[in-house]
């Protein structure tokens, strides 16, 4: 079973989503999904500042065997990113909930985090997925 | 579910993530493709190759037989005990196969091909062999476990004892030696030396055990291909198929031309080929910028297409991206590799890209 913290929303596209003391939400992709795309070698991140919609592409991680987008949970405002992982992808796979995160969004809206999956939510898609 | 090697459970047991390969069910990594890979590097990997295809040609014009079905000439093997590596062309001139060929002795060769082309492959053999009277056996019977890295004779001659280690002694890179029901083969697809082991496959698990032992780690097919690909050495269905001669695969170094009057399948379409002087170029690319090159990226000078990536990933080793690449006419020192619609300048190298896990392009 992958690792699934309770506090965490989560998306149908693998990512999970931390929402801040400041109202912004932090973002990285799940343990779930960097244990199917295996070692990181490459992760691109958005601009500072890039107005993003809920769904749409924002950042590339690649692993040795293949790359996949990862995908804004929320429309809003990038206003951090984890350098970090651009210098250091394996970050990604050894600490995905934590030094592995990828940017801080700005949310438009809050509906937009209300809708999103909680971990037993995903739990059940992450389990579908498998049959 | 796939057919399973007879080390399959060792590798559930260590935990392996398997995947679906030619029909096998074979292990992809252990839990790190980048560890696996530096470790055959470093000190010393061993690989799981019971999949692949082992067929055993017998009969009294075994040597015609292979002078007509290979484009490499057997006749470089001059002792037993020797291994060549070569392409199998259909008329046409388009790679059927690639595989090594063993010499065992005058009525007998051994040759090893892929377990993804195992079928197209033993109906073709089969074909051919009857008018020269030659019996071909596929020897279900036997495992196969490549040992690689700069440790891999050491520590392989520590796990299988002095008769081993005395036995192979003097044994050259490309030859083959046999120590009661072990053939070691001192051959490889990681640009690292080593051995690939035959051996029968009721033994497969204890000599893995024994391996083990000895401090070899277990890798897996997603290594294994960083490896050869750092190596520069083609894979079957990638660089190349039927579609593509030895000559558009950067492989005619493998083709043995002389004597004129040998005539092997498909002489006469490669001939007109060389003569047409149109293949293409298979050259190495190495990403100047961050990224990873992927299988079918287009590749340009300037503004205009001139091929395309047959293998792209990321080296481990030179910790960038690199690539074997097919591409028509003059590409110069740098070409430009378009990824998720962004031109980026690779540089282009003759392969291989590491040997004997140095780097062999700066």
């Amino acid at each position: 079973m992958s690792n699934l913290p309770a506090e965490l929303r989560y998306t149908k596209s693998h990512e999970w989503v931390r929402q801040e003391a400041d109202g912004t939400l932090t973002v990285g992709i799940t343990d779930h999904a960097q244990d199917l795309l295996g070692d990181m070698v490459y992760v691109e991140l958005p601009e500072v500042g890039r107005e993003v919609q809920a769904g749409q592409e924002c950042a590339v991680v690649e692993s040795v065997k293949a790359a996949s987008d990862v995908y804004s949970p929320v429309g809003g405002e990038v206003v951090a990113v984890n350098d970090a992982v651009s210098d250091g992808p394996e970050t990604v796979n050894k600490d995905p909930y934590g030094a592995g995160w990828m940017m801080r969004i700005k949310p438009a809206n809050t509906a937009e985090w209300e809708a999103l999956l909680d971990a037993q939510a995903y739990q059940a898609l992450v389990d579908s997925e498998a049959h | 579910m796939g057919n399973k090697t007879p080390l399959y459970d060792m590798h559930v047991a260590a935990g392996a993530k398997l995947v679906d390969f030619g029909g096998w069910d074979m292990p992809i990594n252990y839990g790190s493709q980048l560890e696996e890979h530096h470790q055959v590097r470093r000190d010393a990997g061993m690989f799981d190759v019971s999949h692949m295809t082992i067929v055993d040609l017998r009969g009294g014009r075994v040597r015609e037989f292979l002078h007509r079905l290979v484009a490499n000439n057997i006749d470089k093997l001059k002792l037993a005990g020797g291994a060549l590596y070569t392409c199998m062309l259909n008329e046409r001139a388009g790679v059927i196969d690639d595989l090594i060929v063993y010499y065992c002795d005058p009525h007998w060769y051994r040759l090893v091909v892929n377990a993804a082309t195992r079928d197209k492959d033993l109906a073709w053999i089969t074909r051919h062999a009857a008018e020269f009277e030659v019996e071909v056996r596929e020897r279900h019977d036997l495992a196969m476990i490549a040992v690689q890295g700069p440790q891999a004779r050491d520590k392989t001659h520590a796990a299988l004892g002095d008769t081993v280690r005395a036995a192979t002694a003097l044994q050259k890179p490309f030859t083959f030696v046999v120590v009661g029901d072990l053939c070691i083969a001192r051959t490889g697809y990681t640009g690292e030396d080593g051995y690939e082991l035959m051996l029968p496959a009721a033994r497969a698990v204890e000599v893995w055990r024994k391996l083990l032992d000895a401090g070899v780690q277990p890798a897996g097919l997603g290594a294994r291909d960083t490896l050869r690909l750092e190596a520069g050495m083609n894979l079957y269905g990638t660089d190349m198929d039927e579609d593509m001669t030895p000559l558009d695969a950067g492989l005619a170094w493998t083709v043995g031309w002389e004597p004129a009057g040998r005539d092997f399948i498909g002489r006469a379409a490669l001939e007109a080929q060389r003569e047409r002087g149109d293949a293409a170029r298979f050259v190495g690319l190495v990403l100047l910028d961050k990224g990873v090159l992927r299988n079918h990226l287009p590749v340009f000078a300037g503004e205009r297409r001139i091929g395309e990536i047959t293998s792209g990933s990321f080296s481990p080793t030179l910790g960038r991206a690199i690539a074997l690449a097919r591409v028509q006419g003059d590409v110069g020192d740098v070409c430009q590799v378009e990824v998720r619609g962004k031109k980026i300048d690779a540089r282009v190298v003759k392969p291989p890209f590491v040997r004997k896990g140095q780097s062999c392009i700066d």
